[in-house]
């Protein structure tokens, strides 16, 4: 809890700093672009200096923390002897397989009670319940009922990535223009009609603001889960590394999933926005 | 009876009221027996002070809720839901944002059932007869309010109503847009020659637009009168200065005057003596009927003490402008 608070102020310190440094020794007509491209990353090679230097050092202790430049060459050992390919294809495999099941479960029901007052009533105190009971409280329930396989593992994913996708379903649904829905009434559209013509349109982008969400949860879950009996997994690396005292692979197992959110939250962000040009720019106008 | 297109037939409509802190639950009374007839082919405004019931008229006619009492008859058949013999333009323009100009205008044929071979060709002649041809492709947030609702009347002519209900369409424009927009429609009546019954809160554009203006008063809604729109040639340069537009202005002013007084007192029944407040509402609505009528832009400046006053100041103020403007 204390590194969560910590974090974002050591960053904000650290580009602070590098920014009045780097600012007179660079040419001013190198100020405009570089200094954008500085100012971006400034934090991160500020972290990546700090975790080169200091173990260096001697300010933290190698053994538990190795270089940055000694973690990399772990990372590369590990791909060249392809057991992070194995690692990464499992777990990619899980969340891809959980968010996937997710998408097409929770988008439908979501549709469902989002449209329909009465079965939202019903269901919405058991939503309530559900929604406030962390994913990975879960975990042992899953194990227990479904055993250590994968079953348990992508049920873990669905139930988390399913909560986003159908609280922002259901938000999308109720929080269409009650204009738009007069104007197509008046035009004699039935239920049908008009929830394919003027509902689902209009709730794709909270849709997919939900979908999105959810691709950071199904890899977060995914790697808790796999830290409880797994074979294969960039969770199962880290820990069983950690275990076996292979300290830099560990760190390349946190670093690797560091890069697969990344990407896979700038891949949804991507397809989040061709599908709501329209709101962003109504929004930015 | 058989003359009418439309006939609103002692139409009453009350709204549920919940209980509040003030007041016990009940019903408000929008609208009391209104009995109204259009002719075929006819131009038909509805002008009344604010909360008078024009829109749940217009609702009741497009089919959007239901009579409490009395009947609607299109074609004398009562109505029972929204039909595509009706065709509603909004002042908010109720645009789908994800579809190009082109796209608003298919929705309604999509509505109705036209083939997609059919439909390019009505939604070209459609923007083409708004002056939109070269917006097909855009979106509605790349358009501006007066195009948007060009857009909107023409999504709504595309699937060829025999009425269209028009909701204080220009009410969100600015003056010259809401000029040039008002003889547009007019020129898409003459062209098209649909019923058209077209509700504001605007006198200078009721008159301008109505062959006849039918006046409500205040809560709860009635037909107070029906005024027929004589402005003799409409092809005169400036319809709006012309003597017969000012007399009919002022008939309807005189009318409307005291049901904007009734209003207020309903509104506060416990003021003894004109509050802040109240006199400002009075300004406001000054300036958004009479006051525009003078074409004199913002108005602000004059909000007066007594709500009486004003009223019996702002008649020879607009005179005097208009005189200003014309000579």
């Amino acid at each position: 809890m204390v590194d969560i608070a910590e974090r974002p102020r050591l960053a904000a310190t650290a580009a602070a700093t590098a920014a009045t440094d780097a600012a007179p020794r660079l040419p001013r007509r190198l100020l405009g672009l570089g200094g954008r491209v500085l100012h971006r990353t400034a934090a991160l090679l500020t972290l990546a200096l700090v975790w080169e230097t200091a173990p260096r050092l001697g300010l933290v202790d190698r053994v538990f923390l190795p270089p940055l430049s000694e973690v990399l060459l772990g990372w590369t050992a590990l791909l060249r002897s392809g057991q992070l390919a194995e690692h990464v294809g499992a777990s990619l495999t899980r969340s891809l397989t959980g968010l996937g099941l997710a998408v097409l479960t929770a988008i439908p029901l979501g549709l469902l009670i989002g449209w329909y007052r009465p079965l939202a009533e019903l269901l919405s105190p058991l939503l309530e319940v559900f929604r406030n009971t962390a994913a990975l409280a879960l975990l042992p329930v899953f194990v227990l009922i479904l055993g250590l396989g994968e079953t348990s593992k992508i049920a873990l994913v669905l139930y988390a990535c399913s909560w986003p996708i159908l609280l922002n379903t259901i938000a999308g649904v109720k929080g269409v223009d009650p204009l738009l829905i007069r104007s197509a009434r008046s035009m004699g559209l039935n239920h049908l009609r008009l929830f394919q013509k003027v509902i689902l349109p209009a709730a794709v982008p909270t849709i997919f603001t939900g979908v999105r969400l959810a691709g950071a949860y199904s890899i977060l879950v995914l790697v808790a889960a796999e830290m409880v009996g797994a074979k294969a997994g960039l969770g199962y690396l880290i820990n069983y590394a950690q275990y076996n005292f292979a300290i830099p692979d560990m760190y390349a197992g946190i670093i690797t999933i560091s890069a697969i959110g990344l990407v896979v939250n700038q891949l949804l962000v991507a397809v989040e926005r061709r599908f709501s040009t329209w709101r962003v720019d109504v929004s930015a106008s | 009876m058989s003359t009418n297109k439309i006939l609103f037939d002692r139409v009453s409509k009350t709204f549920p009221v919940r209980a509040s802190r003030r007041s016990q639950a009940g019903a408000v009374t929008a609208l009391d027996r209104v009995t109204l007839g259009v002719r075929d082919g006819e131009f038909l405004v509805v002008v009344g002070p604010s909360g008078c019931g024009k829109s749940t008229l217009l609702d009741l006619l497009g089919g959007l809720s239901k009579p409490s009492g009395g009947q609607v008859l299109v074609d004398g058949e009562a109505v029972v839901g929204p039909g595509l013999d009706r065709g509603i333009v909004f002042q908010q323009y109720a645009l789908l944002p994800w579809r190009t100009a082109a796209g608003n205008v298919a929705f309604g044929l999509e509505a109705k059932g036209v083939p997609r071979a059919e439909r390019a060709d009505l939604v070209a002649y459609h923007l083409e007869l708004v002056g939109l041809s070269g917006f097909a492709d855009r979106h509605p947030h790349e358009l501006s309010g007066g195009m948007k609702q060009r857009v909107a009347i023409a999504r709504s002519l595309a699937y060829d109503p025999d009425i269209l209900l028009m909701d204080e369409p220009f009410a969100a424009l600015d003056a010259q847009t809401r000029d040039s927009l008002q003889d547009e429609l007019v020129r898409i009546w003459q062209a098209t020659g649909k019923t058209i019954v077209f509700i504001t809160h605007g006198i200078d554009e009721a008159v301008h637009l109505g062959q006849r203006v039918a006046v409500m008063t205040s809560r709860p809604g009635r037909i107070k009168q029906v005024i027929d729109i004589d402005l003799g040639d409409r092809a005169v340069e400036d319809v709006r200065s012309t003597d017969a537009f000012r007399h009919h202005r002022h008939q309807i002013w005189t009318l409307l005057r005291d049901e904007v007084r009734a209003a207020q007192s309903a509104e506060r029944p416990a003021a003894p003596a004109p509050a802040p407040g109240r006199s400002r509402r009075w300004a406001r609505y000054g300036t958004s009927t009479v006051g525009r009528t003078a074409g004199t832009g913002p108005d602000g400046g004059r909000i007066p003490a007594v709500p009486g006053a004003d009223a019996d100041r702002a008649a020879p103020a607009v005179a005097r402008h208009e005189e200003a403007r014309v000579g």
